[in-house]
């Protein structure tokens, strides 16, 4: 550690580094993939269950509050994790500036958008 | 951005590896994921729109190109959710021995293999996805 710099080591680590956000980035992705494990592992089941449902019977099965509530906690931690992962792959590999931030802005427009679309369609079956 | 300063060896430098292949397979399905919830839009909107919108999903699903997709979303999912528990482990610091890496991903890439097979034998054992 550079003796001059009149920082403290909490200040420095408080400093959030080069990306300026410290290790949100990475604690956030660790969260929304902890939850996404059993969660998933239910979406996996739910789709198994809707196979051979028709209209009323998949409306009835998502319809249900747990149902709807388990579907919403994916489908949030689902677009959470996918724009995470998603900056992380532009940030790696689109070299040009322009394209970078068009792409970044891109994908959490997409991801923002589908997260509320998906939200909103859920709660429209979980009431209806 | 052009520069006179060497650079790292890249992919072209480097022996292919079960760890790197796999690395490289974690990024790429959860980028295939992610575009796959296109579909998963798609099919909550038309459950929520009505009967129509939601056979017209229904149609496009057992359709081949949406039976490919979805094949292929399958297995993609479940790569990423096994690789995603070995990364969770690797972060609590377990498994970073190099043949506990390797026994790890070859673990990965079967029980990914068994998972896909199990959730289509479960959707064939229905009578398919019509």
């Amino acid at each position: 550690m550079n003796t001059t710099d009149l920082q403290t080591p909490l200040k420095r680590a408080r400093g959030l580094g080069s990306a300026k956000d410290g290790t949100h980035h990475f604690v956030v992705q660790r969260i929304t993939a902890l939850a996404l494990v059993p969660l998933a592992l239910w979406v996996i089941w739910l789709a198994l269950a809707l196979v051979r449902a028709d209209y009323a019977r998949a409306h009835t099965i998502v319809h249900q509050p747990c149902a709807a509530v388990l579907l919403t906690a994916f489908v949030i931690a689902t677009f959470w994790h996918a724009q995470l992962g998603l900056q992380v792959v532009i940030e790696d590999y689109v070299n040009s500036r322009w394209l970078e931030v068009t792409a970044q802005l891109a994908v959490k427009f997409f991801c923002a958008v589908g997260a509320l679309a998906s939200v909103l369609a859920i709660v429209r079956i979980a009431l209806g | 951005m052009p520069t006179a300063r060497p650079l790292s060896p890249h992919l072209q430098i480097y022996r292919w590896q079960l760890t790197m292949v796999l690395s490289i397979i974690h990024r790429a399905t959860g980028v295939a994921l992610a575009a796959g919830t296109v579909l998963l839009i798609a099919l909550l909107l038309a459950l929520a729109a009505g009967p129509d919108a939601y056979q017209t999903v229904r149609a496009f699903c057992s359709s081949w190109l949406g039976m490919l997709m979805l094949f292929g979303w399958s297995w993609a999912l479940c790569f990423h959710l096994c690789n995603g528990i070995r990364h969770l482990a690797w972060d609590t610091g377990w498994g970073f021995e190099i043949p506990r890496a390797y026994l790890t991903g070859w673990t990965v890439v079967g029980a990914s293999l068994v998972m896909t097979a199990l959730i289509w034998a479960c959707v064939f054992a229905q009578g398919g996805a019509a």
